[in-house]
Protein backbone atom coordinates (compact mmCIF):
# COMPACT_ATOMS: atom_id res chain seq x y z
CA UNK A 1 0.00 0.00 0.00
CA UNK A 2 1.39 3.39 -1.02
CA UNK A 3 1.08 6.05 1.64
CA UNK A 4 1.57 9.66 0.55
CA UNK A 5 1.14 12.85 2.54
CA UNK A 6 0.42 16.31 1.16
CA UNK A 7 2.00 19.08 3.21
CA UNK A 8 -0.59 21.80 3.83
CA UNK A 9 0.83 25.30 4.32
CA UNK A 10 -2.64 26.70 4.64
CA UNK A 11 -3.06 27.79 1.06
CA UNK A 12 -2.69 24.83 -1.30
CA UNK A 13 -5.24 23.35 -3.69
CA UNK A 14 -5.29 20.30 -1.46
CA UNK A 15 -8.48 18.60 -2.55
CA UNK A 16 -7.85 18.39 -6.29
CA UNK A 17 -4.30 17.19 -5.65
CA UNK A 18 -5.57 14.55 -3.25
CA UNK A 19 -8.19 13.39 -5.78
CA UNK A 20 -5.54 13.14 -8.46
CA UNK A 21 -3.18 11.04 -6.28
CA UNK A 22 -6.06 8.75 -5.33
CA UNK A 23 -7.19 8.33 -8.93
CA UNK A 24 -3.65 7.41 -9.91
CA UNK A 25 -2.72 4.63 -7.53
CA UNK A 26 -2.03 6.13 -4.10
CA UNK A 27 -4.08 4.03 -1.69
CA UNK A 28 -3.67 6.27 1.32
CA UNK A 29 -3.37 10.03 0.98
CA UNK A 30 -3.21 12.19 4.09
CA UNK A 31 -2.93 15.94 4.55
CA UNK A 32 -0.62 17.23 7.26
CA UNK A 33 0.82 20.51 8.51
CA UNK A 34 3.22 18.80 10.89
CA UNK A 35 6.03 16.56 9.66
CA UNK A 36 7.57 16.28 13.17
CA UNK A 37 5.05 14.50 15.29
CA UNK A 38 1.82 13.92 13.37
CA UNK A 39 1.17 10.18 13.81
CA UNK A 40 -0.41 9.90 10.37
CA UNK A 41 2.99 10.46 8.76
CA UNK A 42 4.77 7.40 10.19
CA UNK A 43 6.15 5.22 7.40
CA UNK A 44 5.34 7.65 4.64
CA UNK A 45 6.30 6.51 1.12
CA UNK A 46 6.17 9.98 -0.40
CA UNK A 47 5.57 13.67 0.31
CA UNK A 48 3.96 16.24 -1.96
CA UNK A 49 4.60 19.96 -1.55
CA UNK A 50 1.62 21.54 -3.30
CA UNK A 51 1.63 24.51 -5.58
CA UNK A 52 -0.61 27.30 -4.41
CA UNK A 53 0.54 29.97 -2.00
CA UNK A 54 2.99 32.72 -1.32
CA UNK A 55 6.69 32.07 -0.60
CA UNK A 56 7.16 33.51 2.92
CA UNK A 57 3.99 32.13 4.59
CA UNK A 58 4.71 28.71 3.05
CA UNK A 59 8.33 28.77 4.31
CA UNK A 60 7.14 29.78 7.81
CA UNK A 61 4.77 26.83 7.97
CA UNK A 62 7.31 24.24 6.82
CA UNK A 63 10.04 25.68 9.05
CA UNK A 64 7.83 24.82 12.05
CA UNK A 65 8.58 21.16 11.35
CA UNK A 66 11.93 21.50 9.63
CA UNK A 67 13.65 18.69 11.53
CA UNK A 68 10.88 16.27 10.53
CA UNK A 69 11.14 17.36 6.91
CA UNK A 70 14.96 17.03 7.00
CA UNK A 71 14.61 13.45 8.23
CA UNK A 72 12.56 12.55 5.16
CA UNK A 73 15.21 14.17 2.94
CA UNK A 74 17.95 12.17 4.71
CA UNK A 75 15.95 8.95 4.31
CA UNK A 76 15.65 9.74 0.58
CA UNK A 77 11.84 9.60 0.74
CA UNK A 78 10.44 10.60 -2.69
CA UNK A 79 9.29 14.22 -2.76
CA UNK A 80 7.15 15.88 -5.41
CA UNK A 81 7.37 19.69 -5.34
CA UNK A 82 4.81 21.44 -7.51
CA UNK A 83 5.23 25.10 -8.52
CA UNK A 84 5.67 26.91 -5.17
CA UNK A 85 6.57 23.50 -3.71
CA UNK A 86 9.48 23.45 -6.19
CA UNK A 87 10.50 27.06 -5.51
CA UNK A 88 10.62 26.53 -1.71
CA UNK A 89 13.43 23.99 -2.09
CA UNK A 90 15.82 26.67 -3.42
CA UNK A 91 18.09 29.05 -1.47
CA UNK A 92 15.96 32.16 -1.90
CA UNK A 93 13.16 33.75 -3.95
CA UNK A 94 12.39 37.21 -5.27
CA UNK A 95 8.84 36.63 -4.05
CA UNK A 96 9.86 36.64 -0.38
CA UNK A 97 12.32 37.90 2.18
CA UNK A 98 12.85 34.64 4.05
CA UNK A 99 15.51 32.08 3.22
CA UNK A 100 14.36 29.05 1.25
CA UNK A 101 14.86 25.45 2.35
CA UNK A 102 18.25 25.37 0.58
CA UNK A 103 17.94 21.77 -0.58
CA UNK A 104 18.59 22.70 -4.20
CA UNK A 105 21.32 25.27 -4.92
CA UNK A 106 20.14 28.28 -6.88
CA UNK A 107 17.47 30.95 -6.71
CA UNK A 108 13.93 31.84 -7.73
CA UNK A 109 13.45 34.85 -10.00
CA UNK A 110 10.53 36.90 -11.29
CA UNK A 111 9.44 36.28 -14.89
CA UNK A 112 10.58 39.17 -17.16
CA UNK A 113 8.02 41.94 -16.55
CA UNK A 114 8.59 43.84 -19.79
CA UNK A 115 8.50 40.83 -22.06
CA UNK A 116 5.37 38.95 -21.02
CA UNK A 117 2.15 39.20 -19.06
CA UNK A 118 2.60 38.03 -15.49
CA UNK A 119 1.51 35.55 -14.16
CA UNK A 120 2.20 32.97 -16.85
CA UNK A 121 -1.20 31.28 -16.92
CA UNK A 122 -2.21 28.49 -19.25
CA UNK A 123 -1.03 25.54 -21.31
CA UNK A 124 2.51 25.50 -22.59
CA UNK A 125 4.62 22.98 -24.42
CA UNK A 126 7.32 20.86 -22.72
CA UNK A 127 10.69 20.22 -24.26
CA UNK A 128 11.93 17.16 -22.43
CA UNK A 129 15.72 17.42 -22.14
CA UNK A 130 16.45 14.29 -20.12
CA UNK A 131 15.81 10.83 -21.49
CA UNK A 132 16.28 9.30 -18.06
CA UNK A 133 13.55 11.24 -16.25
CA UNK A 134 11.53 8.88 -14.06
CA UNK A 135 8.65 11.31 -13.78
CA UNK A 136 8.32 11.50 -17.57
CA UNK A 137 8.40 7.76 -18.25
CA UNK A 138 5.96 7.25 -21.14
CA UNK A 139 5.36 11.01 -21.49
CA UNK A 140 5.88 12.17 -25.10
CA UNK A 141 8.17 15.10 -25.84
CA UNK A 142 6.23 18.30 -26.65
CA UNK A 143 3.36 17.40 -24.35
CA UNK A 144 1.19 20.32 -23.22
CA UNK A 145 0.96 21.08 -19.50
CA UNK A 146 -0.70 23.72 -17.33
CA UNK A 147 1.29 26.54 -15.74
CA UNK A 148 0.19 29.23 -13.32
CA UNK A 149 3.11 31.13 -11.80
CA UNK A 150 4.95 34.45 -11.60
CA UNK A 151 8.41 33.15 -10.65
CA UNK A 152 10.80 30.58 -12.08
CA UNK A 153 13.80 28.69 -10.75
CA UNK A 154 17.44 29.04 -11.72
CA UNK A 155 19.35 26.00 -10.41
CA UNK A 156 23.14 26.38 -10.18
CA UNK A 157 23.56 22.92 -11.63
CA UNK A 158 21.66 22.92 -14.92
CA UNK A 159 22.16 19.16 -15.30
CA UNK A 160 19.27 18.54 -12.91
CA UNK A 161 16.79 20.16 -15.35
CA UNK A 162 14.69 17.51 -17.10
CA UNK A 163 12.47 19.73 -19.26
CA UNK A 164 12.00 23.35 -20.25
CA UNK A 165 9.28 25.61 -21.61
CA UNK A 166 9.32 29.00 -23.26
CA UNK A 167 7.46 32.04 -21.99
CA UNK A 168 9.40 35.01 -23.31
CA UNK A 169 12.48 33.23 -21.97
CA UNK A 170 13.34 29.56 -21.51
CA UNK A 171 12.37 28.38 -18.04
CA UNK A 172 13.11 25.06 -16.33
CA UNK A 173 9.78 23.20 -16.34
CA UNK A 174 10.99 20.28 -14.24
CA UNK A 175 13.92 19.11 -12.15
CA UNK A 176 15.03 15.76 -10.75
CA UNK A 177 17.73 15.39 -8.12
CA UNK A 178 18.22 12.35 -5.90
CA UNK A 179 14.68 11.37 -5.01
CA UNK A 180 13.26 14.87 -5.40
CA UNK A 181 10.96 15.57 -8.36
CA UNK A 182 9.89 19.12 -9.12
CA UNK A 183 7.57 20.65 -11.69
CA UNK A 184 6.94 24.34 -12.34
CA UNK A 185 3.66 23.33 -13.99
CA UNK A 186 0.77 21.53 -12.30
CA UNK A 187 0.65 17.82 -13.26
CA UNK A 188 -2.58 17.39 -11.27
CA UNK A 189 -4.20 19.94 -13.62
CA UNK A 190 -2.56 18.84 -16.85
CA UNK A 191 -5.19 16.44 -18.15
CA UNK A 192 -4.22 12.85 -19.05
CA UNK A 193 -0.53 13.61 -19.58
CA UNK A 194 -0.35 15.10 -16.07
CA UNK A 195 -2.13 12.06 -14.65
CA UNK A 196 0.60 9.93 -16.22
CA UNK A 197 3.23 11.91 -14.26
CA UNK A 198 1.26 11.56 -11.01
CA UNK A 199 1.02 7.82 -11.71
CA UNK A 200 4.79 7.73 -12.26
CA UNK A 201 5.40 9.51 -8.94
CA UNK A 202 3.19 7.00 -7.12
CA UNK A 203 5.20 4.20 -8.79
CA UNK A 204 8.45 5.83 -7.66
CA UNK A 205 7.07 5.89 -4.10
CA UNK A 206 6.14 2.20 -4.37
CA UNK A 207 9.62 1.25 -5.60
CA UNK A 208 11.33 3.28 -2.86
CA UNK A 209 9.50 1.42 -0.08
CA UNK B 1 6.44 28.47 -28.83
CA UNK B 2 4.59 30.18 -26.05
CA UNK B 3 1.50 29.86 -23.95
CA UNK B 4 -1.66 28.74 -25.79
CA UNK B 5 -4.90 30.73 -25.94
CA UNK B 6 -7.41 29.12 -23.60
CA UNK B 7 -11.01 28.08 -24.24
CA UNK B 8 -13.01 28.13 -21.01
CA UNK B 9 -16.56 26.83 -20.66
CA UNK B 10 -18.31 28.75 -17.89
CA UNK B 11 -20.84 27.15 -15.58
CA UNK B 12 -23.15 29.71 -14.00
CA UNK B 13 -24.79 27.86 -11.13
CA UNK B 14 -28.07 28.78 -9.50
CA UNK B 15 -29.59 26.54 -6.82
CA UNK B 16 -27.52 23.53 -7.87
CA UNK B 17 -28.22 23.77 -11.62
CA UNK B 18 -26.25 25.26 -14.48
CA UNK B 19 -28.18 28.20 -15.94
CA UNK B 20 -27.64 30.74 -18.66
CA UNK B 21 -29.12 34.23 -18.66
CA UNK B 22 -29.48 37.02 -21.21
CA UNK B 23 -28.01 40.39 -20.14
CA UNK B 24 -27.81 38.87 -16.65
CA UNK B 25 -31.59 38.15 -16.59
CA UNK B 26 -34.06 35.47 -17.86
CA UNK B 27 -32.31 32.36 -16.55
CA UNK B 28 -32.57 29.21 -18.67
CA UNK B 29 -31.72 25.72 -17.34
CA UNK B 30 -28.64 24.15 -18.93
CA UNK B 31 -28.01 20.98 -16.92
CA UNK B 32 -26.19 19.30 -14.05
CA UNK B 33 -22.89 21.02 -13.06
CA UNK B 34 -20.92 17.86 -12.28
CA UNK B 35 -21.99 16.07 -15.45
CA UNK B 36 -21.23 19.08 -17.66
CA UNK B 37 -17.87 19.74 -15.97
CA UNK B 38 -16.74 16.15 -16.55
CA UNK B 39 -17.90 16.26 -20.16
CA UNK B 40 -16.06 19.52 -20.93
CA UNK B 41 -12.90 18.33 -19.17
CA UNK B 42 -12.91 15.12 -21.23
CA UNK B 43 -13.69 16.97 -24.47
CA UNK B 44 -10.66 19.25 -24.20
CA UNK B 45 -11.60 22.37 -22.24
CA UNK B 46 -8.48 24.20 -21.05
CA UNK B 47 -10.04 25.29 -17.79
CA UNK B 48 -13.46 25.61 -16.18
CA UNK B 49 -15.02 28.53 -14.38
CA UNK B 50 -17.86 27.92 -12.00
CA UNK B 51 -19.77 30.98 -10.82
CA UNK B 52 -22.40 30.77 -8.12
CA UNK B 53 -24.41 33.60 -9.64
CA UNK B 54 -26.83 34.16 -6.81
CA UNK B 55 -24.34 33.87 -3.95
CA UNK B 56 -23.41 37.53 -3.69
CA UNK B 57 -26.90 38.88 -3.67
CA UNK B 58 -28.41 36.33 -1.33
CA UNK B 59 -25.39 36.39 0.97
CA UNK B 60 -25.05 32.67 1.10
CA UNK B 61 -22.01 30.45 0.92
CA UNK B 62 -20.93 28.97 -2.39
CA UNK B 63 -22.05 25.41 -2.85
CA UNK B 64 -19.02 23.58 -1.55
CA UNK B 65 -20.43 20.14 -2.29
CA UNK B 66 -20.78 20.81 -5.99
CA UNK B 67 -17.23 22.14 -6.06
CA UNK B 68 -16.00 18.95 -4.38
CA UNK B 69 -17.88 16.72 -6.77
CA UNK B 70 -16.65 18.64 -9.80
CA UNK B 71 -13.03 18.65 -8.57
CA UNK B 72 -13.14 14.88 -7.99
CA UNK B 73 -13.90 14.09 -11.62
CA UNK B 74 -11.86 16.60 -13.65
CA UNK B 75 -8.13 16.92 -14.34
CA UNK B 76 -7.95 20.49 -15.61
CA UNK B 77 -7.85 23.78 -13.68
CA UNK B 78 -10.98 25.00 -12.04
CA UNK B 79 -11.77 28.55 -10.90
CA UNK B 80 -14.67 29.17 -8.53
CA UNK B 81 -16.43 32.44 -7.79
CA UNK B 82 -19.58 33.82 -6.25
CA UNK B 83 -20.08 35.14 -2.76
CA UNK B 84 -16.44 35.11 -1.61
CA UNK B 85 -16.13 37.78 1.06
CA UNK B 86 -13.30 36.66 3.32
CA UNK B 87 -10.01 34.76 3.39
CA UNK B 88 -11.88 31.92 5.05
CA UNK B 89 -14.40 31.72 2.18
CA UNK B 90 -11.49 31.49 -0.28
CA UNK B 91 -9.65 28.86 1.74
CA UNK B 92 -12.82 26.75 2.05
CA UNK B 93 -13.21 26.73 -1.72
CA UNK B 94 -9.56 25.83 -2.28
CA UNK B 95 -9.93 23.00 0.24
CA UNK B 96 -13.01 21.82 -1.62
CA UNK B 97 -11.13 21.57 -4.89
CA UNK B 98 -10.96 24.99 -6.50
CA UNK B 99 -7.56 25.91 -7.95
CA UNK B 100 -8.28 29.60 -8.14
CA UNK B 101 -10.95 31.87 -6.72
CA UNK B 102 -12.76 34.70 -8.46
CA UNK B 103 -13.98 37.72 -6.52
CA UNK B 104 -16.25 40.47 -7.76
CA UNK B 105 -18.64 42.42 -5.50
CA UNK B 106 -16.51 41.89 -2.39
CA UNK B 107 -13.44 43.34 -4.12
CA UNK B 108 -15.35 46.53 -4.98
CA UNK B 109 -16.79 46.85 -1.47
CA UNK B 110 -13.43 46.04 0.16
CA UNK B 111 -10.46 46.37 -2.23
CA UNK B 112 -8.00 45.35 0.53
CA UNK B 113 -9.43 41.84 0.24
CA UNK B 114 -7.46 41.41 -3.02
CA UNK B 115 -4.24 42.24 -1.19
CA UNK B 116 -5.03 39.96 1.74
CA UNK B 117 -5.82 37.06 -0.60
CA UNK B 118 -2.66 37.70 -2.62
CA UNK B 119 -0.42 37.68 0.48
CA UNK B 120 -1.61 34.24 1.53
CA UNK B 121 -2.52 32.43 -1.65
CA UNK B 122 -0.24 34.19 -4.16
CA UNK B 123 -1.42 36.38 -7.03
CA UNK B 124 -1.75 33.48 -9.47
CA UNK B 125 -4.64 32.22 -7.35
CA UNK B 126 -6.69 35.41 -7.48
CA UNK B 127 -9.05 36.20 -10.36
CA UNK B 128 -10.92 39.50 -10.12
CA UNK B 129 -14.17 39.53 -12.10
CA UNK B 130 -15.31 42.80 -13.64
CA UNK B 131 -18.93 43.16 -14.75
CA UNK B 132 -18.97 46.14 -17.05
CA UNK B 133 -21.70 48.20 -18.75
CA UNK B 134 -21.62 51.28 -20.96
CA UNK B 135 -22.98 54.36 -19.18
CA UNK B 136 -24.23 57.28 -21.31
CA UNK B 137 -24.96 59.84 -18.62
CA UNK B 138 -22.48 61.35 -16.17
CA UNK B 139 -18.75 61.25 -16.85
CA UNK B 140 -16.16 58.51 -16.44
CA UNK B 141 -12.41 58.91 -16.39
CA UNK B 142 -12.01 57.35 -19.86
CA UNK B 143 -14.67 58.54 -22.35
CA UNK B 144 -15.57 56.81 -25.62
CA UNK B 145 -17.75 57.94 -28.48
CA UNK B 146 -19.82 56.20 -31.15
CA UNK B 147 -22.62 57.46 -33.45
CA UNK B 148 -22.47 60.88 -31.80
CA UNK B 149 -23.04 59.46 -28.32
CA UNK B 150 -20.50 59.70 -25.50
CA UNK B 151 -20.14 56.93 -22.96
CA UNK B 152 -17.78 55.26 -20.50
CA UNK B 153 -17.38 51.79 -19.04
CA UNK B 154 -18.85 51.42 -15.55
CA UNK B 155 -18.35 48.62 -13.01
CA UNK B 156 -21.56 46.94 -11.84
CA UNK B 157 -21.90 44.74 -8.76
CA UNK B 158 -24.38 42.33 -7.17
CA UNK B 159 -24.73 40.31 -10.37
CA UNK B 160 -25.03 43.38 -12.57
CA UNK B 161 -27.84 44.89 -10.50
CA UNK B 162 -26.05 47.86 -8.99
CA UNK B 163 -24.02 50.60 -10.68
CA UNK B 164 -20.97 51.77 -8.73
CA UNK B 165 -19.80 54.96 -10.46
CA UNK B 166 -16.38 53.29 -10.81
CA UNK B 167 -14.62 53.53 -14.18
CA UNK B 168 -13.77 49.98 -15.36
CA UNK B 169 -10.37 50.91 -16.82
CA UNK B 170 -9.34 52.70 -13.61
CA UNK B 171 -10.54 49.72 -11.60
CA UNK B 172 -8.66 47.20 -13.77
CA UNK B 173 -5.43 49.14 -13.20
CA UNK B 174 -6.11 49.25 -9.48
CA UNK B 175 -6.83 45.52 -9.10
CA UNK B 176 -3.58 44.75 -10.94
CA UNK B 177 -1.69 46.92 -8.43
CA UNK B 178 -3.48 45.29 -5.50
CA UNK B 179 -2.39 41.83 -6.61
CA UNK B 180 -4.94 40.27 -8.95
CA UNK B 181 -3.43 37.51 -11.10
CA UNK B 182 -6.03 37.64 -13.84
CA UNK B 183 -9.11 39.62 -14.85
CA UNK B 184 -12.35 37.96 -15.88
CA UNK B 185 -13.89 40.67 -18.01
CA UNK B 186 -17.62 40.37 -18.65
CA UNK B 187 -19.52 42.82 -20.81
CA UNK B 188 -23.10 43.07 -19.59
CA UNK B 189 -23.97 44.81 -22.87
CA UNK B 190 -23.03 41.74 -24.93
CA UNK B 191 -23.68 38.96 -22.36
CA UNK B 192 -26.17 36.38 -23.63
CA UNK B 193 -26.75 38.23 -26.90
CA UNK B 194 -24.59 35.76 -28.88
CA UNK B 195 -23.55 38.63 -31.17
CA UNK B 196 -19.85 38.43 -30.38
CA UNK B 197 -17.49 39.59 -27.63
CA UNK B 198 -17.21 43.26 -26.70
CA UNK B 199 -14.04 43.98 -28.68
CA UNK B 200 -14.01 47.69 -27.81
CA UNK B 201 -14.16 47.03 -24.07
CA UNK B 202 -11.60 44.21 -24.20
CA UNK B 203 -9.08 46.38 -26.06
CA UNK B 204 -9.68 49.30 -23.71
CA UNK B 205 -8.78 47.10 -20.72
CA UNK B 206 -5.97 44.99 -22.27
CA UNK B 207 -4.17 48.16 -23.40
CA UNK B 208 -3.82 49.39 -19.84
CA UNK B 209 -2.71 46.33 -17.85
CA UNK B 210 -0.06 43.59 -17.91
CA UNK B 211 -1.91 40.66 -16.33
CA UNK B 212 -3.85 38.09 -18.37
CA UNK B 213 -7.49 38.78 -19.25
CA UNK B 214 -10.36 36.36 -19.90
CA UNK B 215 -12.97 37.70 -22.33
CA UNK B 216 -16.59 36.98 -21.44
CA UNK B 217 -20.02 37.89 -22.72
CA UNK B 218 -21.49 37.54 -26.18
CA UNK B 219 -19.97 34.39 -27.64
CA UNK B 220 -22.48 32.84 -30.04
CA UNK B 221 -20.27 31.07 -32.56
CA UNK B 222 -16.80 29.65 -33.19
CA UNK B 223 -16.16 32.68 -35.36
CA UNK B 224 -16.72 35.01 -32.39
CA UNK B 225 -13.82 33.27 -30.60
CA UNK B 226 -11.58 33.68 -33.64
CA UNK B 227 -12.56 37.37 -33.88
CA UNK B 228 -11.71 38.07 -30.24
CA UNK B 229 -8.27 36.47 -30.67
CA UNK B 230 -7.57 38.22 -34.00
CA UNK B 231 -8.65 41.65 -32.76
CA UNK B 232 -7.51 41.81 -29.13
CA UNK B 233 -4.61 40.76 -26.88
CA UNK B 234 -6.90 38.68 -24.68
CA UNK B 235 -5.52 35.42 -23.22
CA UNK B 236 -8.61 33.30 -22.78
CA UNK B 237 -12.14 33.19 -24.16
CA UNK B 238 -15.04 32.16 -22.00
CA UNK B 239 -18.19 30.69 -23.48
CA UNK B 240 -21.34 29.29 -21.93
CA UNK B 241 -24.35 28.83 -24.21
CA UNK B 242 -22.11 27.86 -27.15
CA UNK B 243 -21.23 24.67 -25.28
CA UNK B 244 -24.26 24.21 -23.00
CA UNK B 245 -26.68 24.26 -25.92
CA UNK B 246 -24.40 22.19 -28.17
CA UNK B 247 -23.80 24.82 -30.83
CA UNK B 248 -20.17 23.77 -31.02
CA UNK B 249 -17.86 21.14 -29.58
CA UNK B 250 -14.51 22.03 -28.05
CA UNK B 251 -12.79 19.93 -30.67
CA UNK B 252 -14.30 21.97 -33.53
CA UNK B 253 -13.39 25.24 -31.83
CA UNK B 254 -9.76 24.18 -31.47
CA UNK B 255 -9.57 22.86 -35.02
CA UNK B 256 -11.00 26.09 -36.42
CA UNK B 257 -8.63 28.28 -34.38
CA UNK B 258 -5.61 26.17 -35.37
CA UNK B 259 -6.55 26.44 -39.05
CA UNK B 260 -6.64 30.19 -38.57
CA UNK B 261 -3.21 30.33 -36.95
CA UNK B 262 -4.27 30.84 -33.35
CA UNK B 263 -2.11 28.79 -30.97
CA UNK B 264 -4.28 26.47 -28.86
CA UNK B 265 -3.49 23.32 -26.88
CA UNK B 266 -3.89 20.46 -29.37
CA UNK B 267 -6.21 17.60 -28.37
Amino acid sequence: MVKISIFDYGAGNIFSLKSSLQRNGAEEVSVTNDLDSDSSIDDLDGIVLPGVGNFDPAIISINKCKSGFSKFIEKNTPILGICLGMEMLFEKSEEGKLAGLDIIKGEVLSLPKKLVKIPHIGWNCLEITSKDSKLFEGVPNRSWVYFVHSYYTMPKNSDIITSKSNYGINIPASIEINNIYCTQFHPEKSSTVGEKMIKNFVKICKRSK
Amino acid sequence: MTVAKRIIPCLDVNKGRVVKGINFKELKDAGDPVKLAKQYSDEGADELIFLDITAAEEHRETMKDIVKNVASVINIPFTVGGGIKTLEDARNLLLSGADRVSINTAAVVNPELIQELMRIFGKQCIVVALDVKRTFDKKGKYMFSKDGKDYWFEIQIFGGKKATGIDAIEWAKKVETLGAGEILLTSIDTDGTENGYDIELINAICDKINIPVIASGGCGSVDDILKVYKNTQVDAALAASLFHFNKAKLKEVKKYLTENEILVRPL
